[in-house]
């Protein structure tokens, strides 16, 4: 038992951490401790994000196998806390100044990403369930923080029904892998999902499958994302863009091959197509956007897409090269929405596409930083988003997917159209009213890092390549 | 010195960076500095460039100045000239100092125009440099994005079309030959493209969605690059972004395009689709000569009827590189050597052509034939060196332009005379085009009245063009200063060719035997 929970300290830590400091906030300063609280939490991240990084001992149990601590997990965990602790310290201005940064929020996303490190360790169905639950639900507040704007609570209220929905799903789904598996355990699943296996089995797959895809807004189960992105709060939706997109693919990676893992041809095809209509939908739907946060909503559907071409070759390097194109999806969109808190005007936040007018003007070093991460957004060489496809590219093609890498190089392309847009608009537009840029420091960070990331990381990507592979080792075999 | 390749490439890139951190402001001064900041480093790397060509020798087919670092994913940092490629690295270091001088009269962004032009040269040069596969791909996509700014910022009035025109045609080519290179890393395990060059590709016919594919694998690689190339080329049909993108372009960014840019489809061609897809080549051989004596005769008349300067010579571009194109694919000495020539020429003579439109262009501020005529009356100059340029175009004897002509018609007699026969008829339309131009420009009598005050060239201009005339007839008269250095790289590329086509044609003669 006590082994059990030195597996699962960080995840203990951060728990007690949550509901303590809620309970303080509750009982004395409320909201005027939230500032203080989202500089806390995001560096109690940090930290526990490097230990879970250089904890000794790979490849533990607890709980007879319902929890995994491995390099994968850890890999995903890492990524998680970083790229949420990123998103907080980012938005934390913003907020603030339009009042709408309550105490629970810092809380919220601290019991989030419980949640989301739940999921990728998950090793058994009931035990990614209460993660995923536990995870959505502190989503579903989050998003409708706002709550006297109409379409702040829309936003939460459609996420509501519909994760509800695709929970549903993915519990009916768990159940009949659980009548004809016997149990709920993936190690148990796993052996007796072989060659042949049972039709209720592979029925229970198609909808555990449909609930995974459901969170990681693939193609067809996508469209509450655009919705959301643009009813929640800025920070919020970047918050959204990022650590759950993760948490979620490295949820389906796990499902896929600890449970499935002997039965990659079942499943590949569904992924396959998974892929191929997010990345699509994704390219053709962004280019009659004028919201940039509608805009980048079909951006990450589309980015999901590639994601999913490399966890369909169903390979070691089909995994590790997900890894990879999430970590460099979450640094790109890390810097985009630093940029995008940082559209104002007379003070309001301004999403409009068009009001990007001859930004380069105005603000000539974010429009280059933004004009890299666009570029980079977009795939196109020499920026390290291009190493993310490049990655994927080749597992789909190792895969035996060549079509489906055909197919995504082609949706790339599509895409690169309304990238360009925006950049139509920041460089070659007509003179006009100038947006003004914010005045934190924090955001400007933030952007500049990301973009100066997405040049220089091309000469060893920060020895990410090596940490993904690693992780990639051990939860295929 | 070890890496003096790594240096020539980055320089620009380095002057780039300095200009963007260091030099501040938006006036005149600032301005100036920018532009001799960019004049500087442009030299500077044509000078260092020299000693590329100075040490290098001829005699060895291999690559030279080698770099080689680890990279990432089993990728490599790959660096190498070899007979063919050296000359395009000379030309790219010999233009770019030209076409900064040509953009003085920049003065909207100037900082930003040096910075997008010094970036493009690095790029450029990389892409003539780069020994990896991924390497390569990363120079040649990545020159997209200052040439799509340079278009779209600085370029005409429908400037926004023509640079979103650019760069989704020329990205739609290229991410399939993106993924042909995924493939191929996968069937070869390695990027590095000596040892590529001598890999031998499955050749095996098989069936793709009920589609009987003659040469196999090699032949779908072999169409995917062509994809690309035949885009940045540009062959018929898939040239119609040139007209638009050099249209808008400012000045440099068509000299920039038509002597530089163009010339990496050529280079492509001969660096990977011949050496490295034999067999697909041989199958696709005809169809790539009658699309190249299509583009001669088409393009050509396609030039007769244009009334923009630009587009004209555009399209004359168009019907240049179909030389190119069908001299590579004859696939014999005289028609590569003719080809690499021809690229060579064509880099000086369309680069000094554009530069030619922009002098009128920065007086008038119209690039419409029929706003002139009669230039001859105010402008003795201009009119010389634009009739040089013109002769050099059609082909005459003397200047660089005929020998690449006559060397690529020599090759491809030998192959297909019937293709030999329509393209030789181009010859005598780029004289019909070119001519008629001339004509309506320059000769007649100054009728107009906006003309009647034109200006000949100042000092400037005449020092942009002389290296430029001076390197035309040079090459015209003495050509053997190129022959002699791509000879020998290029007879073993077509003795690898040609042994690989036997190898594969014996191998499936076993193969039938055995059924």
């Amino acid at each position: 038992m006590q082994a059990d929970l030195t597996v699962i300290l960080p995840e203990i830590i951060l728990s007690i951490y949550a509901i303590g400091a809620l309970l303080i906030a509750a009982y004395s300063g409320k909201d005027r401790l939230a500032s203080l609280l989202v500089w806390i939490t995001s560096a109690l991240f940090v930290v526990v994000g490097l230990w879970i990084a250089t904890r000794s001992g790979t490849g533990r149990e607890a709980f007879g196998g319902m929890f995994q601590d491995d390099g994968f997990a850890r890999f995903a965990k890492v990524t998680i806390l970083l790229s949420a602790a990123a998103v907080m310290v980012m938005g934390q201005e913003y907020m603030a100044r339009r009042n709408i940064l309550r105490f629970e929020y810092p809380l919220l996303i601290a019991l989030a990403a419980v949640g989301m490190m739940m999921m990728v360790s998950a090793g058994d169905l009931m035990a990614l369930y209460m993660g995923l639950e536990l995870q959505s639900l502190a989503l579903y507040v989050v998003a409708s923080m706002r709550r006297d704007s109409v379409k702040s609570t829309e936003a939460g209220l459609k996420y509501f029904v519909l994760g509800a929905l695709s929970s549903g799903l993915l519990l009916y789904g768990a159940s009949l892998v659980y009548g004809y598996a016997g149990t709920t355990l993936f190690s148990g699943i796993i052996t007796s999902a072989q060659d042949h296996a049972p039709v209720g089995l592979l029925l229970g797959l198609v909808f555990v499958l449909s609930g995974l895809a459901f969170k990681v807004s693939a193609v067809p189960f996508h469209m509450w994302t655009p919705d959301v992105y643009e009813g929640a709060p800025t920070p919020i939706t970047a918050f959204f863009a990022t650590a759950p997109k993760v948490a979620a693919m490295g949820l389906f990676a796990r499902v896929m091959h600890d449970a499935f893992g002997n039965i990659v041809s079942d499943w590949q095809q569904i992924v396959a197509l998974l892929s191929l209509l997010s990345m699509f939908l994704g390219a053709v739907a962004a280019i009659g956007q004028t919201d940039i946060k509608r805009l980048m909503a079909y951006s990450s559907i589309a980015h999901m897409g590639y994601a999913l071409m490399g966890l369909a070759a169903g390979t070691v390097f089909g995994v590790q090269a997900m890894l990879i194109y999430m970590a460099i999806y979450v640094t790109m969109n890390i810097g985009t929405f630093a940029f995008i808190l940082s559209m104002e005007r007379d003070g309001h936040p301004v999403t409009d596409i068009n009001s990007l007018n001859m930004y380069s003007r105005s603000h000539p070093g974010r429009a280059v930083a933004m004009l890299i991460l666009l570029f980079s957004l977009a795939g196109v060489p020499p920026l390290l988003g291009f190493f993310g496809k490049f990655y994927v590219l080749r597992a789909a093609y190792e895969g035996g997917l060549a079509w489906l890498a055909v197919a995504g190089v082609i949706a790339s392309v599509i895409g690169a159209f309304y990238y360009l847009r925006i950049v139509f608009y920041m460089y070659f537009g007509e003179e006009g009213d100038a947006l003004e840029a914010g005045r934190s420091p924090v955001i400007g960070g933030f952007l500049m890092v990301s973009a100066a990331l997405m040049l220089v990381g091309i000469i060893n990507m920060f020895g990410i390549e090596g940490m993904a592979q690693a992780a990639a080792a051990t939860l295929v075999n | 010195m070890d890496n003096l390749l790594s240096i020539t490439t980055f320089i620009p890139a380095i002057a780039a960076l300095i200009l963007a951190v260091f030099l501040r402001g938006d006036d005149e001064a600032a301005n100036r500095n920018a532009k001799w900041v960019a004049l500087i480093a442009t030299s500077l790397t044509f000078l260092v460039s020299i000693f590329i060509l100075a040490g290098f020798n001829p005699d060895d087919t291999g690559f030279q100045f080698v770099e080689e670092r680890d990279w990432l994913l089993g990728l490599k940092y790959k660096m190498g000239v070899d007979g063919i490629s050296v000359l395009f690295v000379m030309l790219t270091t010999f233009m770019m100092p030209l076409t900064i001088a040509a953009s003085w009269g920049v003065t909207s962004r100037v900082k930003e125009y040096m910075i997008a032009f010094l970036l493009l040269e690095t790029l450029m040069l990389g892409v003539f440099m780069a020994l990896d596969l991924v390497l390569f791909y990363l120079f040649f996509e990545a020159g997209l994005i200052p040439m799509f700014l340079i278009i779209g910022i600085w370029g005409g009035a429908a400037r926004i079309y023509a640079s979103f025109k650019f760069f989704l045609y020329t990205f739609l080519g290229s991410v399939l030959m993106l993924v042909a290179m995924v493939a191929m890393f996968a069937e070869a395990g390695t990027t590095d493209i000596p040892t590529l060059m001598n890999h031998t590709f499955d050749s095996d016919s098989f069936s793709v969605l009920g589609i009987y594919v003659v040469g196999g694998m090699q032949t779908l690689m072999f169409l995917a690059f062509f994809a690309s190339f035949a885009v940045k080329m540009p062959m018929w049909p898939v040239h119609t972004w040139l007209p638009d993108a050099h249209v808008q372009a400012p000045t440099a960014g068509s000299v920039v395009l038509a002597a530089i840019l163009l010339k990496m489809g050529g280079y492509g061609f001969l660096r990977f689709s011949l050496p490295m897809f034999p067999v697909g080549a041989e199958v696709l051989t005809p169809l790539v000569l009658w699309m190249s004596a299509i583009a001669i005769v088409y393009t050509s008349l396609v030039a007769l009827a244009q009334e923009d300067m630009k587009k004209l010579i555009a399209y004359s571009s168009v019907a240049h590189m179909g030389y190119v194109t069908m001299g590579i694919f004859a696939a014999n000495q005289q028609g590569i050597d003719g080809a690499i020539f021809q690229m060579l020429s064509h880099g000086f003579i369309s680069g000094a052509l554009f530069l030619c439109v922009g002098v009128i262009y920065d007086r008038m501020h119209t690039r419409e034939i029929d706003a002139y005529g009669g230039l001859v009356n105010r402008m003795p100059a201009y009119a010389l060196i634009f009739m040089f340029f013109t002769m050099a175009n059609v082909g005459l004897p003397g200047t660089s332009g005929f020998v690449g002509e006559f060397l690529t018609l020599v090759g491809i007699f030998q192959v297909n005379t019937w293709v030999a026969l329509v393209a030789t008829s181009g010859v005598i339309l780029s004289a019909a085009y070119a001519l008629w131009l001339y004509r309506r420009v320059v000769l007649g009598d100054l009728i107009k009245e906006s003309l009647k005050t034109i200006q000949d060239m100042h000092m400037r201009e005449r020092v942009i063009f002389a290296p430029l005339v001076a390197m035309t007839l040079l090459l015209g008269v003495c050509p053997w200063l190129i022959t002699d250095i791509i000879g020998p790289s290029v007879a073993a590329l077509i003795d690898n060719y040609d042994g690989a086509l036997a190898a594969a044609e014996a191998a499936s003669q076993t193969a039938d035997a055995s059924h």
